[in-house]
Parts: structure tokens; C-alpha cells; sequence
């Protein structure tokens, strides 16, 4: 094991795939001459070509559509988002073309691309470029979903993603580029599966119920209750979406029997609406108090950096919820 | 035995034939509630996909609009597997599951069926920067309405295949009317084709209603993209003789025209070209044109007696390799 960043870690995973598959092509704003604008293709071009490292004009609808096109006569396009907040203008290309296609061809076409970018708010980017799109795309039928938290889940979520025969959608996040993780050494081929949560940390009080950029968060707070509010937190991992580790979050609950999810997105119909549904229709004797969660506040995203931090999910917000739970 | 072309435009008028046929048997199936859904027929603008279908190889990509039924039936699709879609049967090209404007057939090379405006166009871009990555001489063959060039997605698509230099050409089948709003109404150009000016591709301007017109000038154009790869557009002037759909019965448009246009039928001049040129008989004609009937009526017998797609499989076509996997959620739970 090294450490690494997630940056790094994306690029590992891309090139890695890059050179396994020549079917494999990365496509997107500023991906080759540029190196990506967050840095995360850096060094493709030079090493994999023109042919296979792909710019585009500022042209979503149009290179998604693109990309879903070649996917069906089997090409694996890796479409880069500059950010998820811009997929929006190819919502229809993610939402109609590619997860829609399998069921109305009858299962004839699979559309195997993957699209990855950031997601969720950064710092301070305004109403437009701050969307978390989790909970949108969450409702298609047909898209599969996943949010790494860490180098090591970035690395091993994105090649799996990228050999995955269907549709999927890779949420990194732009706040954790940065950040640094122990990931196996670089020729090991590391491959985490979709759908699978992990247990980042063990308790006793409570279940935090994370995903991407709110784990940080979590682990922070889990920390703090430890040590100034004697609850004992498990932090439960999402990393994905869709298809959701059900079996992973029932399992923490009726050990812990009380909830609290923390989500990036907005609150009304957010990742945490379905999974509090799922857990108390699954196990609703098991719980011993409400669940809770904590979300943006349901307003488009301000400029202004204390409304920004009051808008967002935050450790205090989440002690706050987690000690409700416990009725502490 | 004939020359090779004279045996084509004969095969190519029985094709004609047969989407007619097969149109007005839908549309009566339609009336008779057998077919759900919207329904968009083809019937006066036959002379385009079968012009386009003996310009290019049959491997050669397919990807169209809405009103699809004539492209697979053009491709080689059985009339009882695009009658069966209709009934959304499991025995249609799509499994029952796609209908009328979602029609698929992957051994045929008959991409869809889409029906939303414009979205497919980026599509087509992309089945041709396939060809192109895999270095094949395949051209595209990327069908679309008069109404679809305004909408983003298409000027985007011809933008990319512009830029990438891609093997695709784009036939803009100008039937006079998107939905009921005419061109002149939609388009600020006066001309479809300069469209394609704007993004530095040649245009050309086709007679619709005459099959020969419509193969020969789209032979020398995909001709010329299987040398040299490269974008192509043609505007494809045309006419459908029934309403956008079903349940629209066309009043924003005069009787005058719609004669204009059926005493130009595309069937009566090809039919007329050979029977001048004494390479089709009026017997051999009525043969043709009664089998294209039976043909239609057999497939409506056939897509009746088909069986329903498996309510068992509800989940199966929503993911691949997706057994056991987990995503896919039982039907009550999804309906909760």
C-alpha cells in the first residue's frame, strides 16, 4: 500500500483501463490539451493519443449523445463531466438515451459508458455550478450510481464502472481531489464492486449512513461524539447509490438501532427519503428512535460563504441530529 | 434474367408496396384499438428510406426518428416482427417493449427508433465515430424530420461530426410539417439545407417523391464518404399524406396540396418509369402489389396470435448481467 491522492487515483484507474481496453476512449471538456481541468486526466493524451483522449467543444447534449451512440455498437466511452452540475444540459441524453435503451430495443443494445465528474457543491460556486445529482439520477431505471469517498474506492469504483456493461454514473467530488488514502501498489488490478457499503468505522449508539463527500464529515462527527458525548457512531459508507447495499445498512441498524443519514443532496426526495423508507419498511421493531437526517437546506445553493455553510450539511449538524436519536 | 439494376428497382417498388401496405394495415389496426400509443405512418414518403436503403450496404449504421416503421421493414425486418412491436408483443423486433417510435433490430443494423426530437442525432454521430475508431468504411445513415433542426442537440451533432470528420450523412426528411406547425412557421431559414453551411458540410436538395433521384444522388454522396470520410447533409423534400399521428387529422393543411403531392405519388412514378421503360407489366405489378397485401395482413395475424412479453420478465431488460446482482427491485416494492 502507498498513499496517494484521489486525483491520482482516477488517473491510475483510467489509464489502467485505457491501456487494458482498446475499446475504452475518454471523452470531454479539456480532458486532453488541457490534461482535464481538475487535473484528473493528466498525462493521457500524451501517453494514449489523440484518437482515444478526445476534447470537445462546450457541447454536452451533443458529445454525450455522442458517446451513448458509439456504446451501442460497443465502444466504452468514459464521458468526463467538467462538473455533474453541466450534465444537466444533457439530462436527456442520460436520462432518455442511455439507461432506456436496453428495455426499448427489447435487450438488444446495452449502452456500457461510464460518466464521471464532480458532483455536489465545491466552495462557494453559486446556485448553477453546485448541484448534487445524486437523487436525480437515482430515480432512472437503468443507471447504475456510485460516490467514492476515498482514493482507494475512487480507484476501485471507477475501473469497475468502466467494465460494467451498463450505464454508469461516477460522482467524485471536487473537495476531495486532494485528499490523500493508502491505495494498493499501482499494477495491482483493484476492483471494488457496485452495491457495496463499507463499514468505515464500528460503533454501538448509532448508525451514520454516509456517501461521498459527507464521509469526511462523518467521521469527524463520530469522533467528537465519541469524545465529548460518550455515543459510540458507526459510520456506515454508501459508496454507492444505485444499486444500494441494503443488506450492509439493515445489519448496522438492528445492531445500533438508531439512524441518522447524512446526505449531500437536497432533502425532499433525497438518497436519505429512501433509505429511511427501506429501513423502517425492513425492520421497523428494531428502531428505538426516529430516523434523521441531514441534508442541504431546500433552497438553491447561495453565494455568500455563511450562507453557503449554513445551507450545508455539517459535523454540528450531524452531532446534533445524532444525539437527538439517542435522546442524549 | 434482368441487369442487376433493373431486378433492384423492381425489388425496391415491391418494397414500397409492401411499407403502403403494411402502413394502412396499422393504421387500421389502430382504429381498431389493437395498437396502443401514438402511431406515425410513412405512407408518400416511401421513396426516401427505400432510395436511401439501395444507396448504401446493408452494414452500413441506421438510425432514425419517430415515424420508423418503413426503416426497418426497409432494412430487412419482417412485417410480422414490426406488425407484433405494434401490438407489443414479445415476437416484435423490439420485444413488445419499445412500440411504434421504438424500433430496433441490431442483425439488420437498424438502430431506432427515438422519438425524442433531435436526441438521436448525437447518436448518429456517435455510430459513425465508431466506424471511424475502428477505422471501418461504414457511412451513417441519420434520418431525422424537418422538425428536429432546430432543436439543440441537432446542431451539436453536425457541429461534432464537423469537427471529428466523421462518416455520416444527414437526410433530413422535409416533410412540410412538424407536428402541424409548417416549416415556414419553425425555421427562420428559407432553405433546410443551408443548415448545413453553417457547419462547413455540403448540402444537397433531393426530389422525395422520385425513388430514382433519391438513390442515385444519395449513391454518389455515400460514395464519395466511404473514400473519404467526411459529413454529408441532404434535405429529402417530401410529403406524407396522413396526419402527424393517428389522432390528427391534418386540418392545418390544404386539400390542394395533399393532391399536389399524391398525384406525384412515389409508387405511381416509379411504377410508371418501368412500365414505360417495359421493365414491369401491370400484371406483374397487381402481383406484387397483392402480395404486399397479404404479406400486411398475414403479419396482423401473426402479431394476434403472438404471446404477451413474460410478466416475469419485467426486470430483465433493465440492466444486463444483472442477476442476483441486486438492483433489480421486485414490483411490489417499486410500487409501494
Amino acid at each position: 500500500m502507498r498513499e496517494i491522492t484521489y486525483r491520482q487515483a482516477l488517473n491510475e484507474a483510467l489509464a489502467e483501463e485505457l491501456a487494458r481496453d482498446p475499446n475504452v476512449f475518454l471523452m470531454g471538456e479539456e480532458v486532453a490539451e488541457y490534461n482535464g481541468a481538475y487535473k484528473v486526466s493528466q498525462g493521457l493524451l500524451e501517453r494514449f493519443g489523440p484518437r482515444r483522449i478526445i476534447d470537445t467543444p462546450i457541447s454536452e447534449n451533443g458529445f454525450v449523445g455522442l458517446g451513448v451512440g458509439a456504446a451501442m455498437v460497443g465502444l466504452r466511452p468514459i464521458i468526463e463531466f467538467m462538473t455533474f452540475s453541466f450534465s444537466l444540459v444533457a439530462f436527456d441524453q442520460v436520462v432518455n438515451n442511455a439507461p432506456n435503451m436496453l428495455t426499448m430495443s427489447g435487450g438488444q443494445f446495452n449502452i456500457p459508458i461510464t460518466f464521471r465528474g464532480p458532483n455536489g457543491p465545491a466552495h462557494q460556486l453559486g446556485a448553477t455550478h453546485s448541484h448534487a445529482t445524486e437523487c436525480l439520477y437515482a430515480n432512472v431505471p437503468g443507471l447504475k450510481i456510485c460516490t467514492p469517498a476515498t482514493p482507494r474506492d475512487a480507484k476501485g469504483l471507477l475501473k469497475t464502472a468502466i467494465r460494467d456493461d451498463n450505464p454508469v454514473l461516477v460522482l467524485e467530488s471536487e473537495l476531495l481531489y486532494s485528499s490523500k488514502g493508502m491505495v494498493e501498489p499501482e499494477d495491482f488490478d483493484l476492483l471494488i464492486p457496485l452495491g457495496q457499503a463499507e463499514l468505515k468505522r464500528e460503533g454501538s449508539d448509532v448508525t451514520i449512513v454516509c456517501y461521498a463527500q459527507t464521509v469526511p464529515l462523518a467521521l469527524a462527527a463520530a469522533e467528537t461524539l465519541e469524545n465529548d458525548h460518550e455515543i459510540s457512531a458507526e459510520v456506515l459508507d454508501l459508496r454507492s447509490i444505485k444499486p444500494l447495499d441494503l443488506e450492509a445498512i439493515l445489519k448496522s441498524v438492528s445492531k445500533t438501532h438508531r439512524v441518522v443519514i447524512v446526505e449531500q443532496d437536497r432533502p425532499f426526495c433525497g438518497v436519505g427519503a429512501e433509505v429511511c423508507y427501506r429501513i423502517q419498511k425492513e425492520i421497523f421493531d428494531a428502531l428505538d428512535a426516529p430516523i434523521m437526517r441531514v441534508a442541504q437546506e431546500d433552497v438553491p445553493m447561495p453565494y455568500n460563504e455563511r450562507l453557503e455553510k449554513a445551507v450545508l450539511p455539517s459535523a454540528e449538524k450531524l452531532i446534533a441530529a445524532a444525539q437527538k436519536v439517542c435522546y442524549a | 434474367m434482368q441487369p442487376p439494376e433493373q431486378r433492384d428497382e423492381v425489388e425496391m417498388l415491391s418494397l414500397m408496396l409492401l411499407i403502403r401496405r403494411f402502413e394502412e394495415r396499422a393504421s387500421q389496426q389502430y382504429q381498431a384499438q389493437k395498437i396502443g400509443g401514438f402511431c406515425h405512418l410513412y405512407i408518400g414518403q416511401e421513396a426516401v428510406v427505400c432510395g436511401a436503403v439501395a444507396a448504401a450496404r446493408p452494414d452500413d449504421y441506421l438510425i432514425t426518428a419517430y415515424r420508423d416503421h418503413a426503416h426497418a421493414l426497409a432494412r430487412g425486418t419482417t412485417a410480422d416482427a414490426c406488425m407484433a412491436e405494434l401490438f407489443g408483443k414479445a415476437t416484435g423486433c423490439s420485444r413488445g417493449l419499445g412500440g411504434s417510435m421504438h424500433y430496433f433490430d441490431k442483425a439488420h443494423h437498424m438502430y431506432g427508433g427515438h422519438a425524442i426530437v433531435g436526441a438521436h442525432v448525437p447518436l448518429g454521430v456517435g455510430l459513425a465515430f465508431a466506424s471511424k475508431y475502428r477505422d471501418e468504411d461504414r457511412v451513417t445513415l441519420c434520418f431525422f424530420g424537418d422538425g428536429a433542426i432546430n432543436q439543440g442537440g441537432f446542431h451539436e451533432a453536425l457541429n461534432l461530426a464537423a469537427l471529428y470528420n466523421l462518416p455520416i450523412i444527414f437526410i433530413c426528411e422535409n416533410n412540410l410539417f412538424a407536428m402541424g406547425t409548417s416549416v415556414e412557421r419553425s425555421t427562420s431559414l428559407k432553405e433546410i439545407v443551408d443548415r448545413a453551411e453553417g457547419y462547413d458540410i455540403p448540402g444537397t436538395v433531393i426530389d422525395g417523391m422520385n425513388f430514382r433521384e433519391v438513390r442515385d444522388k444519395l449513391a454518389e454522396i455515400i460514395d464519395s464518404i466511404r473514400k473519404d470520410p467526411h459529413p454529408a447533409f441532404a434535405e429529402i423534400r417530401t410529403y406524407r399524406y396522413r396526419g402527424h399521428s393517428m389522432s390528427d387529422p391534418a386540418s392545418y393543411r390544404t386539400k390542394e396540396q395533399l393532391e399536389k403531392f399524391r398525384l406525384d405519388d412515389p409508387i405511381t412514378r416509379l411504377r410508371a418509369q418501368l412500365t414505360r421503360e417495359e421493365k414491369l407489366t401491370n400484371e406483374q405489378f397487381d402481383k406484387m402489389d397483392k402480395h404486399a397485401k397479404e404479406t400486411a395482413l398475414a403479419s396482423v395475424k401473426f402479431a394476434e396470435e403472438s404471446a404477451e412479453p413474460p410478466l416475469e420478465k419485467l426486470y430483465n431488460y433493465t440492466y444486463v448481467n444483472a442477476a442476483g446482482s441486486g438492483e433489480a427491485r421486485p414490483a411490489e416494492e417499486a410500487s409501494a
